[in-house]
């Protein structure tokens, strides 16, 4: 097993690490720099629950390679907010009632701001689309479609 | 009890969740997510490749001696038995393995690679019996006994295992006459059912760490809808004291019943056990969540039900064989919870019911969300409608005529209690427009639709408890202690707006004792059966009380005035009689000056407050006739509208009503997101679900493979509604609905897929490859 020492940029912060090269994105998030907010559902690309953005494009952290992040920027949905201050989408799923268990909510708000960053005003199925990779088992989806809607226009 | 509205804000009213701003950050923290540092061990679990098996030998000498590995342990160091109802399995497999699955082996190794490369090395000589992979089979004199030593099973007395046989319960309905009932009926509807076992996938898998300390004290830290059953259950398991297990129970990514009592959890406290110090962290794979956690049981169900001329509902037999797989935590309740609730939401006069909980070589049953009744209704409802036609009546106007109102015979035969069944009938047929067929949107579509009732009552121990503590601080906010689990349906925000309402204060001064750790909350019997809100509200508004009382003597006695005149208002304690005010945060910790300020009363206030039914009766084993079966019946209605696809037989649904009577609706927009949830986790059973078992093997454990609601899938709207006939012990009126929100949404799906194409399916899902060769068969299509 061969070892790499990445440098990376995680919400803004310059941040390295000496890894392994099997390690996944997800599980340098998680375990070695703690950003827990990437949630792990099913490390097989399926569920979305680790959604974050890979210089400005949603991926599944579970099947990226952390040695293929040297020089990327990250978002993770501890980056959407900024000074205490929530990203729209943060505050419209919560007034919408958008979460539930919370367990998929910060991987649909990433492809959700994912989304917003590339078309400002998506039409109900557009959202219907961006979200088909993002399991959630509580909500029915209407809740998050709608916050999703009500974030495009403030 | 039902408090004056006076007291009743902000209950009733949409307060926003109290733990959304913490899980839209990414800040809340779930099982996975707590830090262990590098002590942390990682477990992994050798499974039975067979479904059904002797266990000759296992050899776990290379495994002990590959570098990394901690512990290895068998079923010979755990001999205990473990189970809720009936203590039918051992924490790991002894002598015989179940189900594909079956713990044999765990290993705790200095990372998860070593621990998956150790079992590889555990050598386990197996004899392969023969599978019981049918419940109709399993539970007839011909099958293979999956549990020889069944009659000797510790069982609570309400469970009737039947010895020599795979039934580990059986439960009866014997009321009227329903053999001499069928030639007074001008028709007869029979049919047979057969219900897919699903799997409850929450999107957080099973995760558990635990600890076991020099003294011998464990601690376990996992996702968990019963910490104080795990407390009770493991302990037992292991012959220590339960004063000895601490159970820590963070937020919950989902659980529908899967997390509920013991499964996993007590794989990794077994494995902790071997290596004292050290936390021991089990996380279930995706893979391993489809097959080794609770799965929601299969069901074999026959109906046979009739009607007079006129409608009225005369006779129903109805047998049901439920699959409850290798070892069964709650099927024998849910069996039992079938059985008391066979009729569905109908006064029948004549009813026989026989309800047969079997082992089969099947993964786990386990309770999810409707704890069988989405699965008996599926069934029923569809029959209902069958019979409302055979008479050329209305199908909601059958309903109309039979559905319980209040004071009619149940089941059981008690009385049924104040209930809005016939208002959520009335409101979801004119939402979904009953009676107007729709244009299909192309020429190759049918347009349909459907509805059905549903009932269920909270299916748990005649005597299961709640208990809450309400603490003031230095600023008169307040703290509330409670021991239920916040999956998603809200109850800490609930329990927060319930303790500012009976207090007096406002609810952004209360906040909730989490994470749930049974050393520091106060006892709950479990998360399930939608309790909470009546059950732990209850609790919750006593403590409140109680609190409230200990401040109003206190300043009645500084003030010298009648504690009658006293209030507590806003955070401020007043006196409507002599206009005296004093906010909280003065005098909850420090007491007040006597009224001739030599010396103080009062002191620190913690109020405290329980809450156990104390009039469920038993049922006769004979008849299932009884005084009060249950505390009481959530019911409510659904209806859909739909497409049928001529050309794929793909069904879309187009939209969707329901409405369910709440008795009071505390949080009303929460109650509604609990309405929606449930109406799509509902269609994603009735459209896309099953469990692919091929000889006792789960052909899709995948997400792939087994596929639930996607964004992509849902309704352009489901319109929900609340109706609220209060419950007499409820809080301000209060009974739960998470669960019930599920369980009419098959049969209403159903029921307007026949309505569209006219075609009914033996069973779920509804998938577009059925429904078309369905079709097919019947010359709908050619």
């Amino acid at each position: 097993m061969s070892f790499h020492r990445i440098s990376l940029t995680i919400n803004g912060e310059l941040e390295q690490a000496d890894i392994s090269a099997n390690m996944t994105l997800m599980d340098l998030l998680r375990d070695t720099l703690i950003f827990t907010g990437t949630k792990n559902g099913c490390a097989a690309g399926e569920c979305g629950a680790c959604t974050v953005l890979f210089n400005g494009e949603p991926i599944n952290s579970c099947l990226v390679l952390a040695v293929e992040c040297d020089g990327t920027e990250i978002t993770t949905v501890e980056g959407l907010g900024r000074d205490s201050q929530l990203d729209p989408i943060q505050e419209a799923i919560m007034d919408a009632g958008g979460v539930q268990c919370g367990f998929c909510t910060p991987g649909i708000l990433i492809s959700a701001r994912a989304l917003l960053d590339r078309n400002p005003n998506p039409s109900v199925s557009e959202i219907k689309a961006a979200l088909v990779g993002n399991l959630c088992r509580c909500t029915g989806y209407l809740r998050i479609i709608e916050s999703i809607q009500e974030a495009a226009r403030m | 009890m039902v408090v004056s509205e006076k007291e009743a804000k902000p209950v009733g009213e949409s307060k926003p969740r109290i733990d959304a701003r913490e899980k839209v950050s990414g800040a809340a923290i779930f099982g996975d997510d707590i830090q262990f540092g590098n002590a942390l061990l990682h477990a992994r679990i050798l499974r039975s490749p067979h479904p059904h098996a002797r266990i000759l030998s296992i050899d776990t000498s290379k495994a002990e001696s590959h570098p990394g590995v901690k512990a290895v342990v068998t079923g010979d160091d755990f001999p205990g038995y473990i189970g809720l109802y009936l203590l039918d399995r051992h924490i790991f497999a002894r002598d015989r393995a179940r189900y594909v699955g079956d713990p044999i082996a765990g290993v705790a190794a200095t990372s998860e690679l070593i621990a998956e490369e150790a079992l590889e090395l555990i050598e386990v000589e197996y004899e392969v019996l023969e599978p019981v992979i049918d419940a109709e089979y399993g539970a007839s004199p011909d099958s293979p006994l999956i549990h020889p030593r069944l009659e000797e099973y510790q069982v609570a007395s309400f469970i009737l295992p039947q010895p020599e046989s795979n039934i580990s319960n059986y439960f009866k309905i014997r009321k009227g006459d329903t053999d001499n009932a069928w030639e007074k009926c001008t028709a007869v509807v029979e049919r047979k059912y057969r219900i897919p076992h699903i799997q409850h996938v929450p999107i957080e898998p099973h995760v558990a760490v635990a600890q076991v300390d020099e003294s011998g004290e464990i601690t376990l830290w996992g996702s968990s809808q019963s910490p104080f059953a795990q407390r009770n259950l493991i302990a037992q398991a292991l012959g220590i004291s339960q004063s000895d297990m601490r159970v820590i129970a963070p937020y919950v990514g989902g659980g529908f019943g899967s997390k509920a009592g013991v499964s996993m959890e007590s794989l990794a406290v077994a494995i902790a056990t071997k290596v004292k110090g050290r936390p021991v962290k089990l996380l279930l794979t995706r893979e391993e969540e489809f097959f080794t956690a609770f799965v929601r049981q299969g069901l074999i169900a026959y109906f046979k039900m009739g009607c007079d001329e006129k409608g009225n509902l005369l006779a129903m037999e109805n047998k049901f064989y439920w699959d409850a797989g290798a070892y069964t935590e709650y099927g024998v309740n849910i069996t039992r919870a079938s059985g008391y609730s066979s009729t569905g939401p109908y006064e029948v006069p004549n009813v026989t019911t026989d309800s047969y909980c079997v082992y089969t070589n099947h993964p786990v049953g386990g309770p999810m969300r409707g704890f069988g009744m989405p699965e008996m209704h599926a069934g029923l409802e569809q029959c209902i409608d069958e019979l409302a036609a055979a008479i050329s009546m209305d199908q909601v106007e059958f309903r109309r005529i039979n559905c319980l109102k209040d004071g009619d015979t149940l089941v059981t035969g008690s009385k049924m209690h104040p209930t809005g069944l016939s208002q959520c009938l009335e409101k979801t047929a004119e939402a979904i427009g009953w009676g107007h067929k729709g244009e299909p949107s192309a020429p190759n579509k049918r347009r349909g639709k459907g509805l059905a009732l549903m009932w269920k009552a909270p299916a748990m121990p005649p005597n299961a408890g709640s208990s809450a503590w309400v603490e003031l601080a230095e600023d008169g906010r307040v703290t509330v202690g409670i021991g239920g689990q916040d999956l998603g349906q809200g109850v800490f925000t609930v329990a927060a707006q319930m303790a500012a309402a009976a207090l007096g204060v406002p609810f952004e001064w209360v906040k909730v004792a989490t994470p749930l750790d049974t050393r520091y909350s106060p006892y709950e019997w479990q998360t399930v059966a939608s309790r909470l809100t009546w059950s732990l509200g209850n609790a919750v508004v006593n403590a409140a009380k109680d609190a409230r009382n200990q401040i109003l003597d206190m300043a009645a006695e500084a003030w010298q005035e009648e504690p009658e005149n006293l209030d507590i208002l806003n955070g401020m304690v007043v006196s409507y009689k002599s206009e005296r005010e004093m906010p909280l945060k003065d005098i909850v910790i420090y007491g007040m000056p006597k009224p001739d300020d030599q010396g103080w009363i009062g002191g620190p206030v913690i109020g405290r407050g329980k809450f156990m039914p104390d009039y469920v009766t038993g049922l006769d084993p004979e008849t299932g006739q009884g005084e009060r079966a249950v505390v009481h019946y959530t019911t409510g209605a659904q209806a859909v509208e739909l497409e049928v696809d001529l050309d794929t037989g793909q069904v879309e649904i187009l939209r969707g009503a329901s409405a369910f009577d709440v008795g009071k609706a505390i949080n009303p927009d929460m109650v509604l997101a609990q309405i929606e949830g449930g109406f799509v986790q509902g269609m994603s059973s009735a459209l896309f679900e099953a469990l692919d078992l091929k000889d006792g093997y789960v052909q899709n454990p995948s997400f792939v493979d087994y596929r639930i609601a996607t964004s992509s899938d849902v309704p352009g709207g489901i319109q929900a509604m609340i109706v609220e006939v209060a419950q007499d012990d409820g809080p301000w009126g209060a009974r739960g609905v998470g669960e019930h929100s599920m369980v009419p949404t098959t049969p209403a799906i159903a029921n307007a897929i026949y309505d569209a194409v006219g075609v009914r399916l033996e069973g779920p899902p509804f998938t577009a490859e059925k429904v078309y060769l369905k079709m097919l068969e019947e010359g709908v299509v050619k």
